[in-house]
């Protein structure tokens, strides 16, 4: 946990000598605690209160890299355990987990269907991330596969074996591409943490309970090796979710820096479903990669949606740009649909005025992605506003009618924006999935 | 590192045996956590998330064809639909939807409906939802007589919502039952509501909380969170939010545009038979893990999945 103003100012001198430009050591330390002041600033600091500030300093999670240019993944920084403390910050990691017992053509085809796993929803591009080799049989096997995979993704990198000198002769193959060394154990740590420092790739460390994970992560530290990833092994769903929330329980409220580092999940599950619901729920819950084997494009999609959703920052909606949009061949006789710059609802619109196949027009006022309720209960969604966005769009000149679809929860406003705007308002129905009969009925 | 919570949410029992003056053959409870989804290290989960079996009294027109499908055989008739729940799909509670009576889906009159969950009651032995149409001068005319109908069943009633709470309130509790209190993603509704119907006589312990979710990718961040702040009041020893969720999963699943559009349309999403499913499971997944009590779900593949995820978690 960050220092607060007081704990700060008992570390400092106490002098109020002015030097740092501000009037007090306690005006000094309130500026410490909101970051908006350097350490560096007080000439007087002593040796030991300065090391327990800048420790306090350091994010109680840290950021891993994994990967390279576009590719690179970033995981950790996380501050609170509900997103709506504040947000989470660093979107988990999707890998999929590609094992060397495959053969060539089949590992070539299942890279070609992930490297196809892009999706957009909501104006924004959804993006797989990793995959990992993982070794079952001779090492030879193992190299070739991650060869291979090198060769066909861009994506990030995860290498998984049991075998210290297969990991080495992996990494010399691939290192460009920073992959995540799959894993150091109580029992190999002096080999492999030698591999994370000579290639400088993040390390994964794997123990069984959380007291031994935190050792092992302390011994990997002295050794030098701190870009770390904690896995907690094979366990049910029922202890990751225990797991996950202690790690970040451990991290955040204990300051427990032993376990400030992001976490990885690996889902075992053959039915489909099964393992989607036990991905997703590592989502939710606290992990910053998750490794399946699935890859259809349908568990894959609910999966991207659901960290799109679990990581939106819930101060600052998804917004569009508000402005007139087209859908279909739209002309001068088409409807106009008003609604807001809420991604969400615009996008609910857009889906069922295009599942009309009405050619229409769809304005998004400005309501600073509130939606049609809020916006209008905001004054954000008004016949001013409104009218400054005909205005704007010069809907005058597009189409040749006067006639305005408003959605049926502000059907009060109709008089007012008749009269501000000159156009004639029709009122639409409440509910976007009405829109279709709606329209066909117009 | 365990927290200490102080406050733990309510118990609801939901349908009454014979020995309680019912004719169920068993009573759901839902609630009762004092810790976080799952956490039963830290603090006792006396019962477990359950899904109910939605039926409605007339065909729905608007359900997707691979939904539809699961239930072609009986999707105009009530009684069969929910027997066939019960008996193929080993339903547990069944949620009956009135939408029939709505005046625009049939405009139903109460003495149809009343009759209906009557039959519905002796058709099956499952504890019983009854859910409104969702206009509501026709629901205070519709739910007091299905009510009635029900009387000493201890059903789960719904919705009463913060303009229009008390017609439900006093039928609820004339005829011994439980009621769904709807709030729109809004903490603070709840609470007031809550406190409104539990002011007419009702007491918190027969009050489910409908947060109104959204479906995955489709707001389901909101009621996520909305719930993540009320279990954790609740936790923290505030009895006016303490009330165990039902969430309308399967209502809100099956409108999502990924649930319901062919492979045709969008090739690179795969196929929708699994796809609508995946939507519904997914959907109830992350509600789970945000404190759902009871999941009102659709079709029964995914809901076959989430009992067993449900019970998988519950384990040990």
């Amino acid at each position: 946990m960050a220092f607060s103003g007081l704990d700060i100012y008992k570390l400092l001198p106490k002098t109020n000598c002015r030097e740092c430009g501000l009037v007090t050591c306690l005006a000094f330390a309130m500026q410490l605690a909101k970051k908006a002041a350097s350490i560096d600033k007080c000439p007087y600091l002593s040796t030991e209160a300065k090391k327990a500030l800048e420790e306090s300093a350091l994010a109680p999670i840290k950021l891993i890299t994994i990967g390279t240019g576009n590719s690179k993944l970033e995981v950790g920084n996380e501050t609170v355990l509900f997103r709506h403390e504040e947000k989470f910050h660093h979107p988990c990691g999707l890998g999929f987990i590609i094992e060397d017992s495959l053969g060539d053509s089949e590992i070539k085809e299942r890279l070609d269907k992930i490297n196809k796993l892009v999706f957009e929803r909501v104006g924004q591009e959804l993006k797989v991330n990793l995959v990992a080799v993982r070794q079952t049989g001779d090492k030879e096997k193992f190299i070739r596969a991650t060869e291979l995979v090198f060769n066909n993704t861009q994506l990030g990198l995860v290498l998984m074996s049991e075998e210290t000198e297969a990991l080495k002769e992996a990494l010399i193959k691939v290192r460009e591409r920073k992959p995540l060394i799959y894993h150091a154990t109580l029992e190999n740590m002096a080999v492999v943490s030698k591999l994370a420092q000579e290639f400088q790739c993040p390390l994964v460390a794997t123990a069984l309970d959380l007291d031994k994970l935190s050792s092992l992560t302390r011994e990997l530290n002295s050794q030098g090796v701190g870009e770390l990833v904690l896995d907690v092994g094979a366990t049910s769903l029922k202890d990751k979710i225990w797991d996950l929330t202690q790690i970040r329980r451990r991290a955040l409220k204990k300051s427990d820096r032993s376990l400030g580092y992001p976490t990885l999940s690996i889902i075992e599950n053959e039915d489909p479903y099964e393992e989607t619901m036990e991905a997703a729920t590592c989502i939710a819950k606290y992990a910053n990669i998750v490794l399946i084997k699935g890859i259809e494009p349908a568990e894959v999609l609910s999966l991207l949606t659901l960290r799109q959703n679990i990581y939106t920052d819930p101060q600052k909606p998804l917004q569009i740009e508000p402005k007139l949009y087209p859908v279909g061949k739209a002309g001068d006789k088409s409807p106009v649909l008003v609604t807001t710059n809420f991604s969400l609802t615009y996008y609910t619109v857009l889906g069922e005025v295009e599942a009309s196949k009405i050619p229409s027009f769809i304005i998004s006022v400005d309501t600073e992605g509130m939606s049609v309720l809020t916006g209008w209960a905001a004054e954000k969604f008004t016949p001013e506003k409104i009218t400054d966005s005909i205005n704007k769009a010069g809907l005058a000149e597009v189409v040749s009618h006067k006639r305005l679809i408003i959605p049926g929860y502000v059907a009060v406003m109709s008089g007012d924006l008749e009269d501000k705007s000159g156009w004639q308002v029709v009122v639409g129905p409440k509910e976007a999935a009405g829109i279709p009969s709606f329209l066909k009925n117009l | 590192m365990l927290e200490k919570w102080t406050g733990e949410v309510s118990v609801i029992n939901i349908g009454a045996t014979k020995e309680e003056g019912g004719s169920r053959r068993q009573v759901i409870k839902v609630g009762g956590q004092a810790t976080l989804p799952f956490l039963s290290g830290e603090g006792v989960l006396a019962n477990k998330p359950v899904v109910a079996f939605e039926v409605w009294d007339i065909a729905p027109s608007d359900w997707p064809a691979g939904l539809a499908k699961a239930y072609a055989d009986v999707f105009s008739d009530p009684l069969a639909w929910a027997e066939k729940c019960v008996k193929e799909y080993k339903a547990g509670l069944i949620c009956l939807r009135l939408q029939g009576a709505h005046p625009e889906f049939g405009n139903k009159t109460p003495d149809e409906e009343a009759k209906l969950v009557g039959e519905l009651l002796k058709k099956v032995d499952v504890p019983l939802i009854i859910l409104g149409c969702g206009d509501d001068a026709k629901d205070n005319l519709v739910l007091p007589v299905c009510c009635q109908a029900a009387k000493n069943e201890r059903c789960l009633v719904g919705s009463a919502a913060q303009d229009n709470y008390k017609t439900l309130s006093v039928a609820v509790l004339a005829d011994g039952h439980n009621i769904i209190a709807e709030s729109p993603i809004d903490i603070n509704i709840a609470k007031q509501l809550n406190i409104l119907i539990s002011d007419m006589g009702l007491a918190l312990d027969h009050i489910v909380i409908n947060p109104t979710i959204g479906a995955l990718g489709y707001g389901l961040e909101y009621a996520y969170s909305i719930m993540e702040r009320a279990r954790l009041a609740a936790l923290a020893g505030d009895k006016t939010v303490a009330c165990p969720f039902i969430c309308f999963v399967g209502q809100e699943s099956w409108r999502a545009k990924e649930a319901k559009a062919s492979e045709q349309e969008f090739p690179c999403w795969g196929p929708e038979s699994e796809r609508g499913v995946i939507w519904e499971a997914v959907t109830a997944t992350a509600l789970i893990q945000a404190g759902a009590d009871i999941l009102v779900m659709r079709h029964p593949q995914a809901i076959e999945k989430v009992n067993k995820y449900i019970d998988e978690l519950m384990k040990g």
